[in-house]
């Protein structure tokens, strides 16, 4: 199954390492996505970190949907 | 922490695309299939359907792994099973799959050694820890789960263990995609496309489909906000008459997707061809191991001889990973076919649509 759950990464020991989300933390292999730090965020499938989410563009896409509500808002106002 | 789930779950967003949605709408009918069951459950969960313009359906294709794994293979599961001195691990959810015989569940009630895993690392593991037995791990999935099998094989052979083997039978997208498109009785007017699949190979894999078929293809996150903002820009690119790959998950996938996830990949795999549940043979649309790993290959090292599979008579699975019927439409659903007692693999799985579609069916 997709989690599709960003995953804090907490500590790194050659390739592997712990994540964490919502409290809750998982052992992972970094052996599929190398070069990555503490503090990274990356998505887990089936024990392995697959990619890293890029923070600033999550940032981006949830200005959008602000701007998106806004204008709904508005517009319903009018 | 950015407020990451919340942001992208907003009701008042959701609305707001649908009204967007809404004001784009053509005439013509239009089918969207998405290709993952995480967006299946999102779809069924959140009620996106109810937030779609009427003419605009959603259609849940081939993306539930352990959906599209053909009969044959489970039997040979089954058969594995049975042999003294093997253990079979598995991702949990292939449990309950019926094959022609049987489920693995039952065969383990009947004391069958049957070890369920979260990572394929965990069946590495045990296998180091009893020498003694041979594990055999059943990778199934697609190019999410593909280069976490090809890790274990890798990391198998770097402890030097001789006792653990693969049972792949695990699939790439896009040419189940072709196979889609090609077949004249699907309609397909655009795809959103598996966010995680992208996520490690990266979002160019549907280029030749889209150049080729004209068919818009938006990679999508798995957040309600996520799909509505694909459907419209499927709905764009539609309106505009074009047929190209968009991202909508920016936050995670790129154009080259993970390259060291590919590597791995590639060291380990070879296409092959490979059978779908539903679709049939599709040439080219599976992974086996390579020359140099055959040693690792459960097909070879303990072959079985298996009377034909069959399937459950009545079964609709295969319309549904085809989108030619909604789950409703099959004469077993939610009749003798339920989560409880699944009768085909789409029921079973928390990817499948059956399954979710029951989950589902009031909300």
């Amino acid at each position: 199954m997709c989690l599709a759950i960003p995953m804090e990464v907490k500590t790194i020991e050659s390739d592997k390492g712990v994540v964490e989300a919502g409290g809750v933390t998982y052992e992972v292999s970094f052996r599929l996505l190398p070069d990555i730090v503490p503090g990274d965020y990356v998505i887990v499938h089936a024990g392995f970190a697959i990619q890293k989410l890029d923070q600033e563009d999550a940032a981006e896409s949830i200005r959008l949907f602000r701007e998106i509500e806004e204008a709904e808002g508005k517009a319903k106002n009018e | 922490m950015i407020r990451y789930m919340e942001e992208f779950r907003s009701a008042a967003g959701s609305r707001a695309l649908a009204a967007d949605i809404r004001s784009l709408m053509p005439k013509q009918e239009l089918a969207f299939m998405e290709i993952c069951g995480g967006h299946t459950l999102t779809a069924l969960k959140y009620g996106l359907a109810k937030l779609l313009p009427e003419g605009l359906s959603l259609k849940s294709g081939p993306g539930c792994p352990v959906c599209v794994t053909p009969q044959r293979y489970i039997d040979t599961a089954l058969a594995l099973t049975a042999r003294p001195g093997i253990v079979v691990a598995t991702f949990g959810d292939m449990l309950r799959v019926p094959g022609t015989d049987g489920s693995l569940l039952e065969a383990k009630a009947r004391g069958a050694d049957i070890r369920i895993c979260l990572s394929p690392l965990e069946a590495v593991a045990f296998a180091q820890a009893n020498p003694e037995r041979e594990v055999v791990f059943l990778g199934i999935g697609f190019e999410t789960t593909a280069p976490t099998a090809a890790a274990a094989v890798i990391e198998a052979e770097e402890r030097g263990l001789r006792n653990f083997s693969l049972l792949t039978a695990l699939k790439t997208m896009p040419a189940a995609m072709r196979a889609l498109l090609e077949s004249p009785t699907v309609r397909i007017d655009g795809f959103i496309c598996p966010g995680h699949v992208t996520a490690v190979a990266g979002g160019r894999i549907y280029e030749p489909l889209a150049d080729e078929f004209h068919v818009p293809c938006v990679v999508s996150g798995f957040e309600p906000t996520d799909m509505l903002r694909s459907i419209l820009m499927l709905l764009r690119q539609v309106r505009e008459k074009r047929g190209e790959v968009e991202n909508e998950y920016t936050r995670v996938v790129g154009r080259e997707g993970n390259p060291a996830a590919r590597g791995v990949m590639e060291r380990v795999f070879v296409p092959a061809d490979a059978v779908w549940r539903g679709l049939g043979n599709i040439p080219g649309s599976g992974l086996e191991l390579k020359v140099d790993y055959t040693r690792f290959d459960a097909d070879r090292r303990f072959p079985v001889e298996l009377p034909p599979p069959r399937e459950y008579p009545g079964c609709r699975c295969g319309d549904v990973m085809r989108g030619t019927i909604d789950p409703p439409a099959c004469p077993l659903f939610a009749r003798t076919c339920r989560p409880d007692n699944p009768l085909g693999a789409c029921m079973v799985s928390a990817e499948g649509a059956c399954g979710i579609h029951y989950s589902y069916r009031d909300a």
